[in-house]
């Protein structure tokens, strides 16, 4: 009998456990992105070279191992399972929802307390690389650069009684589709924007500017916006309670944030340096730094949390390490990887220009996030 | 383009479009020319790798109003 595999077991395994992934796709998607882990094993055999027969992938299988079968959406993999199964092979699964599912799941991770009560709260899109955030104090939720998958934090909050009163997002995105604003419109929440990435929106939201102090819950927990152009005109970095800096998509742990994604790489350079090298820098060293994507399986620590202390990153990430302008200016414009896919029609759908259905918006995010300068 | 033969796949999911494909082609001659109508946008890409696995040519392939078409040579 096969069994199906959820793309949440299938998170655990990544995180800390082990795994054989047969991945049915073709070639040239799984070379684009793929399930990758420590303990994670896989090979790619597309579901079109196997219809006659699995024999030849048998003795590339582990003996005594569980395997899942990987596909984009479900169908392939359930097909080769099968063929596995009638071939003597035990313990075989399918991942449900394919790398859809995958793509899709949040992960969510308390980070840590909050001084006068309340905490923080890391939201894992692990097969896209996408980080979001929840602060909550005395019954009220911040969320910052929500993903579009809404349910995760709804659901979230009403586990934890919290109402949603804000939604930041730190920037325009151009990876993934913001749930940010449909979330504000159903909890009747305040959406957060900056204004110059905002330049061309069709809808209502509040301008992320320095002196805003957003205020969660009744102990006062202050997000304090700062400007941190670069990797958008508006990027826009948020201190929470004096303890975490918010980095968007400015400073990654083990990368910096590529200027490209909104058309003006060579403009924006010099915003980029600036943010890091001079407003950062004078920031404290003890700041936890939480962005919003990781390119790495090994950017997550032990306990499953993408951090890092400032100062550290100051000693150990090699984009906050270019002397030269020159030379930092060639680092983050030339051979930067490709663009996420649909990167120009994500923007747009941010900016609510466009309205793709639920189906399309899936399709728009499939791939990884690739906001960073390396991967 | 005059095809030997044309296979309707509209409204199937993957794998079933190139499980089909496969069927029909085997009872193709070399050179022959099988049309495919599919609505999967996952056959784009699966038919074009298949057909170079499998030694067939994809000769050309279309949109028109949500169905995909594709026309391959059995090699």
């Amino acid at each position: 009998m096969i069994k199906p595999m959820t793309a949440k077991e299938a998170a655990s395994r990544v995180l800390d456990g082990e795994l054989f992934i047969l991945d049915v796709r073709n070639e040239s998607d799984y070379k684009d992105w793929k399930i990758e882990g420590k303990g994670i094993q896989s090979i790619n055999r597309p579901y079109f070279d196997l219809i006659d027969g699995v024999e030849d992938v048998l003795e590339l299988l582990p003996k005594g191992k569980e395997v899942l079968v990987a596909c984009a959406k479900e169908g392939s993999s359930q097909m080769v399972a099968e063929m596995l199964d009638e071939a003597g092979v035990e313990d075989v699964y399918y991942l449900e929802g394919g790398m859809k599912s995958w793509s899709e799941y949040l992960n969510p991770v308390k980070v840590g307390d909050l001084k006068d009560g309340g905490s923080i709260y890391q939201f894992n899109r692990i097969g896209k690389g996408c980080l979001s955030y929840l602060v909550e104090s005395g019954g009220e939720a911040a969320i910052i650069d929500s993903a579009r998958m809404t349910d995760a934090y709804v659901d979230f909050a009403k586990e934890n009684n919290l109402t949603i009163k804000h939604l930041i997002d730190t920037h325009l995105h151009a990876d993934h589709i913001s749930g940010g604003r449909k979330l504000a419109e159903a909890a009747n929440g305040t959406y957060w924007l900056p204004e110059k990435d905002a330049g061309e929106v069709t809808f209502e939201y509040e301008k992320l500017e320095d002196g805003k102090e957003i205020v969660v819950g009744s102990t006062k927990i202050a997000i304090q916006p700062l400007y941190s152009p670069g990797h958008t005109i508006g990027s826009t970095s948020l201190i929470v309670d004096d303890q975490y800096l918010l980095s968007g998509d400015i400073l990654f742990v083990d990368s910096i944030g590529r200027p490209d994604l909104a058309g003006k790489a060579e403009d924006w350079v010099g915003d980029l340096r600036n943010t890091l090298y001079n407003k950062y820098s004078e920031l404290s060293k003890d700041l936890i730094v939480l962005p919003a994507h990781f390119g790495k399986i090994s950017e997550i620590d032990e306990k499953g949390i993408v951090q890092a202390k400032l100062g550290v990153l100051f000693e150990q990430n090699e984009g906050l390490k270019i002397e030269s302008e020159e030379t930092f200016r060639k680092a983050v414009t030339e051979n930067l990887p490709p663009q996420p896919n649909a990167y120009q029609e994500i923007r747009q759908t941010n900016m609510g220009q466009i309205n793709p259905n639920e189906d399309e918006q899936r399709e728009m995010e499939i791939g990884p996030n690739r906001c960073a300068i390396t991967e | 383009m005059n095809s030997t033969q044309v296979l309707d796949t509209k409204g199937l999911s993957c794998p079933m479009p190139i499980v089909k494909t496969k069927k029909a082609m085997d009872t193709l001659n070399s050179g022959d020319i099988l049309e495919i109508l599919a609505t999967d946008k996952g056959a784009v890409n699966d038919l074009a790798a298949w057909s170079k696995s499998s030694g067939h040519e994809l000769l050309d392939h279309k949109e028109e109003d949500g169905v995909f078409k594709f026309w391959i040579k059995k090699g």
